[in-house]
């Protein structure tokens, strides 16, 4: 859904982020907003951000590349996020991660190729006692099997 | 009719948002008066969606309902598991912090002072800070995010403290594996974490609070953070907290997907909006925490076990457990398991009765033969090492850790060397990279651990070297107790790196 959007103004930026500013420790809260908007953080962000908060881009940058959530670039439209953490693998997460990585013909954070979903692995979901787990945009789903994965996969259009 | 449908995350992953919009659509077509409630888990992951009817013999459950069932659910054709508390695998656990969650609607703030919630703070205003810093204190309560702490003493060093601005911070982060009780409890009893921390604040004279929430669990965001605006609207956040002329509030803050964060003065630093690099101590936290002022890091489960302790009294808390682990240990059995979710029980079962007579075995069906306690950085415990009770000090003893109480059961066909080979590798995608035996060496231990997959006998040596200087070197317990996992699993399951012989063959 934000793949073909154009890039965002230096206007429409601090739209999103200004009204954040009066926040104790405003910079997380700030790139979780621009994520949300965009699916991703915008490089033109960057000085904007270092100008209203007063800090080198250099810094800036160095936030934003420390956490794994924020990307540089928009994901497909729909993102799956498996579980690859060790309650997940205890049942059976290692096998579905493959087979679903080599249906879609992808690796981790790959995309498909008709830009329909994203898949990202990720460290528990709290879905520990009915692993494997899964998120698909923000939903997540418990025992995870191929028959299971094969429905999101189909829901998705991937 | 009043049926209770879990809005739980886990119970949502198995289907509940399915059997609710069955259950509502059933219940129009046939003109039914029937109220839905979204409450919490009751823990009992296992039978989830597990679904309750209200009856005059009590609450009646249902497990692993799917949504073809509700015709028969709503004719009382279905059968029953009987009244949810009388469950065995409820019945035998000792709720204290979890009592609410799954009875009440948790977003009900009228549900929740009926079922007690707010008697701990009404009691809290009565008392001077000095008397609720004592209470936390003779209740024996340590900090449940891993390290054990003692909270009361935590809380002192805090409220002695002078400072213009001090500050309760919640850490939410959860990220072991196998851990899940910070998300239930909030999405299941979300006013028991304000009220907590709304105590922590009048104990110390902290009027501010943050809970730091992982972005991995966006349902326990949207609870707690509408939770927090009721709480507000009620008077129970705010300049006046129930009416008593003292402030507290707070506010909800997402992680961005590092598990370090977890970890106190990296979560303190990505809050301030930096990178989540540890921070060395002293300074404590209690000291100078959140930019730089007096603040008070705790669990959420620690926190929402305030407000028992403050209902209930100190002594009442303390009468549960064994030697110097005071109450209940909230375990999350998880993994390959036959009867997973949250057991809440005074400390001293062994581990397993948890994992046998509680959980039931694998789900599998094939033998247990690993059970790493503690998350990432806790230890693979072999089936020989059963006997060890839940309590700190007795797990220290065996090589392991209690951390956040979460067990995930392995069965037979797990490679441990496998499962060595990724502790190394997590250690290296989370290092925050300020120490090198951290951020270098957990990339020469997953190097080492493929050299003795390939069947080379000198790398064994080498890789216990490693995590020796791990051990010592490093800052914080992820490069620190990452060697946990690594050596119990090559100490306690040698056969598995002992590729050397077939190599020879
Ligand atoms: C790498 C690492 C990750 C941690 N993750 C968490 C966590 O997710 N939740 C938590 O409460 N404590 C975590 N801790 C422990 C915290 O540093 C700290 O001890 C705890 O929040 C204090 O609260 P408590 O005294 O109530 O347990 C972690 C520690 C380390 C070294
Ligand atoms: S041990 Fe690792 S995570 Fe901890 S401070 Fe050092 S580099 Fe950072
Ligand atoms: S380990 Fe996968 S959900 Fe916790």
């Amino acid at each position: 859904m934000h793949s073909h959007a154009p890039a965002p103004t230096e206007e429409e930026i601090r739209g999103v982020v200004a009204p954040l500013a009066s926040l104790e420790g405003p910079l997380l809260p700030m790139l979780h907003a621009l994520q949300e908007t965009w699916g991703f953080v915008p490089q033109a962000a960057v000085p904007v951000l270092a100008d209203i908060l007063n800090l080198g881009r250099a810094e800036v940058h160095g936030v934003i590349s420390f956490y794994h959530d924020f990307r540089d670039h928009p994901a497909g439209r729909h993102v799956l996020k498996i579980c690859r953490a060790e309650a997940c693998q205890s049942m059976g997460a290692n096998a579905l991660a493959e087979s679903t990585l080599q249906k879609l013909g992808i690796g981790w954070h790959g995309t498909t190729s008709n830009g329909a979903l994203t898949v990202e692995p990720v460290y528990c979901l709290g879905m520990c006692a009915c692993a494997p787990a899964a998120m698909v945009d923000g939903k997540v789903v418990g025992r995870v099997d191929d028959a299971r994965m094969d429905r999101i996969l189909a829901e998705v259009g991937a | 009719m009043k049926i209770f449908v879990p809005g739980d995350s886990a119970a949502k992953a198995l289907g509940a948002d399915d059997v609710a919009d069955a259950l509502a659509r059933e219940a129009a077509a046939r003109g039914l008066d029937v109220q839905l409630v979204r409450n919490g888990t009751r823990g009992m992951v296992w039978l989830e969606p597990l679904v309750e009817v209200d009856t005059p013999e009590g609450r009646i459950g249902y497990g692993n309902v799917t949504p073809d069932q509700v015709p028969d659910l709503l004719d009382g054709k279905l059968n029953g598991l009987g009244r949810v508390e009388d469950i065995d695998w409820f019945a035998r656990q000792t709720r204290l912090t979890f009592a609410r969650c799954g009875l009440i609607n948790p977003l009900d703030m009228d549900d929740y002072g009926a079922h007690g919630g707010l008697v701990g703070l009404r009691r809290a205003l009565g008392m001077t800070k000095a008397q609720i810093v004592q209470e936390v204190i003779d209740s024996g309560l340590r900090g449940r995010g891993g390290a054990g702490f003692p909270t009361g003493i935590k809380w002192k060093t805090v409220a002695e403290a002078e400072a213009p601005q001090k500050y309760i911070v919640c850490n939410a982060d959860e990220g072991d594996s196998g851990t899940f009780a910070d998300r239930m409890i909030i999405e299941g009893d979300p006013f028991q974490l304000i009220e907590g921390m709304a105590i922590a604040g009048l104990g110390v004279g902290a009027t501010r609070g943050y809970v730091y929430l992982r972005s991995e669990y966006p349902d326990a965001i949207h609870i707690l953070t509408q939770a927090v605006k009721i709480a507000r609207q009620r008077g129970l956040l705010g300049a006046d907290v129930l009416g008593s002329g003292r402030a507290f509030d707070m506010e909800v803050r997402t992680g961005a997907g590092a598990y370090v964060c977890g970890e106190e003065t990296s979560l303190l630093n990505s809050l301030e909006g930096k990178r989540g690099t540890v921070r060395a101590k002293p300074p404590l936290p209690a000291l100078q925490g959140f930019l730089g002022q007096p603040t008070v890091v705790n669990n959420v489960i620690s926190l929402t076990t305030i407000p028992v302790i403050f209902e209930r009294g100190a002594k009442h808390y303390a009468d549960f457990g064994l030697g110097r682990s005071r109450g209940t240990v909230t375990l999350q059995i998880a993994g390959n398991v036959k009867r997973g979710g949250l057991f809440e029980t005074a400390f001293g079962l062994t581990l397993g009765e948890v994992v046998n007579d509680i959980g039931g075995g694998t789900a599998s069906g094939r033998p247990v033969k690993a059970v790493q306690v503690g998350g990432p950085l806790g230890a693979y415990m072999h089936i020989d090492q059963f006997h060890t009770p839940m309590g700190y000090e007795e797990f220290d003893s065996q090589g392991g850790l209690i951390g956040h109480a979460g067990l995930v059961v392995f069965d037979d066909t797990v490679d441990m060397l496998r499962m060595a080979r990724f502790a190394m590798e997590f250690c290296a995608v989370e290092s925050c990279g300020k120490c090198t035996p951290c951020r270098i060496g957990a990339v020469r231990g997953v190097e080492t651990i493929d050299r003795i997959a390939q069947g080379d006998p000198d790398a064994i040596p080498l890789l216990t070297d490693l995590c020796e200087t791990m051990k010592d070197g490093s800052l914080c317990a992820l490069g620190g107790f990452t060697p946990f996992p690594v050596m119990s699993a090559l100490r306690n399951f040698p056969d598995d790196f002992a590729t050397f012989k077939e190599a020879a063959e």
